[in-house]
């Protein structure tokens, strides 16, 4: 059997979380507020210690089951999943700061209910879809992923979500819909990451519409069979698991349908190191560093990337006859 | 303060007190890799924290020259040493741990790295002055290699600028704390240019010829 089904939450899922995160925070401070303040002030200097985006606050994890039916089992992988611990306190969602326990530490200010997604462009019925609507015609699908960051590190996260393509579907898209374009909340408030512009605020991303439509790109709202933590993207967030993570967009307020190629957050940043396709892909480096292999969370020593992230099969069709050097 | 009274044992509480500082980082590691206190990655934690602690003890040791000349204080200056060897040493887990961690021991990819990523070919380069420094730190080093000692540790400047440069170029987006360090190492380095600045300008006062006239 591929899918493993059944998450009786883990002991350690449930009850230590509090602890353990008092522990971390307990490290976490002392260390670069203490010993960075006596060793030349630079730990207060360069930000590292408490208090820093302290608008925002610790998110408490969802304990809300999600009822689900497996996905298709073609799409799965038996690897070992990542422990839930770590899928929450190790993330990339600069909207709370660039540290990758940012994130855990202060998505605490999301609110990510009521919430509701603007649909536009090229579709046939544009609005304001409340979240519920949009999720209501279609079960909820467990997915079990592989997730392959640009950095080069990697998880494999039980998922819960639907096919991005069914929704795109029921929007009725116009035959001038060749892309579509996906962007994050922006409230720094809520986000207070957002205050400093380490990007061009809104988070935008996109996708060809055929990568749209592909089955395994889906539309998360949960993992390990419970509510996405706001760290991870809650409420509605992005999984194209053939592609680099910063393609899988989180926090999602707006769908727009478009003829054009959407411009997209990182490649704004710095088109040299970040492609509007970013698919895995060990044979291109990343300017910087390599990408012919990853460490697989929970790991020490690496392990060889996979070209696209070991969805070749799926989705290679998708480009050929693309140079994939040229088109990163 | 009357334990601190007589000047040798102030010279030793400064001396205990820099070896305490200077281990302290590798204790914690240590212990909190015993205890789950690295997080999810524990490897990229030990990198970043074993390059934090490098490119600090560094910046500290730059920092003696200037305190020593604003405070007086000449005791300072076993300390500048102490400090220096201290970022040697945690450059050297840094570099182990890529070394044998992220390229697992593989030469042929550490080549690579270092002749195609410039933060690494910065960072190697960086390392090299560094255990250059810490090979000629000793007194009998110093007497061997006689007037040519100062020169080459003044190569400690280059690897100041290294160090800056390496964190500035491996960063994605957020450049801000790299820049925190470029601005301490251009104070540092711009006090002593304007004291020789200041020296030069008061030097001519005293030559002869404006004496004559
Ligand atoms: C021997 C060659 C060196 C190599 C191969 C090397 C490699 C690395 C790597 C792989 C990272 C992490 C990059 C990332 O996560 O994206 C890093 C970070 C860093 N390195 Fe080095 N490094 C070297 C020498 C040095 C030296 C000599 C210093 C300072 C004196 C230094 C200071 C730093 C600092 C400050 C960071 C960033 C730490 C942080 O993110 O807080 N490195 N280095």
């Amino acid at each position: 059997m591929l899918i493993r089904r059944g998450h009786e939450p883990r002991e350690n899922d449930v009850t230590p979380e509090a602890v353990y995160l008092r522990r971390r925070e307990f490290l976490t401070t002392s260390v670069s507020a203490g010993l960075g303040a006596a060793a030349f002030g630079s730990a207060f200097l360069t930000g590292c210690g408490p208090g820093e985006a302290s608008a925002g606050s610790q998110a408490t994890l969802p304990t809300k089951l999600l009822p689900t039916v497996p996905g298709p089992p073609a799409l799965a992988t038996d690897e070992e999943r990542t422990r839930y611990e770590d899928a929450t306190r190790y993330n990339n969602f600069y909207e709370f700061g660039t540290d990758k326990t940012d994130p855990a530490r202060y998505a605490g200010s999301l609110r990510p209910e009521p919430w509701s997604v603007v649909v536009e462009g090229e579709v046939a019925k544009p609005g304001r879809v409340p979240l519920e609507d949009l999720l209501k015609p279609h079960p909820l699908q467990e997915r079990i992923y592989r997730l392959r960051c640009v950095e080069a590190w990697s998880m494999v996260i039980p998922w819960v979500g639907i096919p991005l393509g069914d929704v795109i579907a029921r929007m009725q898209p116009t035959s001038r819909a060749k892309y579509v374009a996906f962007e994050t909340l922006l409230d720094p408030d809520q986000m207070p990451g957002q205050r400093r512009r380490v990007l061009d605020w809104p988070y935008r991303e996109g996708l060809r519409i055929d990568e749209a439509m592909h089955p395994l790109a889906i539309l998360v709202v949960g993992m390990y069979g419970k509510v996405l933590p706001n760290q991870n993207g809650a409420p509605l967030r992005l999984m194209v698991p053939w592609k680099y993570g910063f393609k899988s967009i989180k926090s999602i307020v707006k769908i727009r349908l478009q003829e054009d190629q959407p411009a997209t957050s990182w490649n704004i940043s710095a088109s040299r190191e970040y492609g509007f396709y970013a698919n895995v892909n060990p044979e291109v480096d990343h300017p910087r560093w390599s990408q012919a292999r990853e460490r697989r969370i929970g790991d020490l020593r690496k392990r060889p990337t996979l070209m696209f992230n070991g969805y070749a099969d799926q989705v290679a069709s998708l480009y050929s006859g693309m140079d994939l050097r040229k088109q990163f | 303060m009357a334990l601190l009274e007589s000047p040798r044992t102030r010279r030793r509480a400064l001396r205990a007190a820099t070896l305490t500082l200077g281990c302290l980082p590798a204790v914690w590691l240590v212990h909190a890799a015993f205890t789950d206190g690295l997080g999810a990655n524990p490897v990229e934690k030990i990198t970043h924290e074993t390059g934090a602690w490098a490119i600090r003890f560094l910046m500290g040791s730059l920092l003696v020259t200037p305190l020593r000349r604003l405070t007086g204080w000449r005791n300072l200056t076993l300390e500048r040493r102490t400090l220096g060897l201290f970022a040697f040493f945690y450059a050297c887990l840094h570099f182990s741990t890529y070394l044998g961690l992220d390229l697992g021991f593989e030469l042929g990819s550490l080549g690579e790295d270092i002749s195609e990523r410039p933060y690494i070919t910065v960072g190697f380069a960086t390392f090299l002055i560094l255990g250059a420094l810490a090979a000629t730190s000793t007194r009998a080093a110093a007497r061997r290699l006689g007037r040519r000692w100062k020169p080459l540790h003044r190569l400690v400047y280059l690897a100041g600028i290294g160090a800056v440069v390496h964190f500035l170029w491996l960063v994605k987006a957020d450049t801000r704390e790299p820049l925190i360090y470029a601005a301490i190492l251009a104070s540092l380095l711009g006090i002593r240019l304007w004291w020789r600045f200041q020296a030069r300008r008061r030097s001519p006062q005293r030559s002869p010829d404006r004496v004559a006239g």
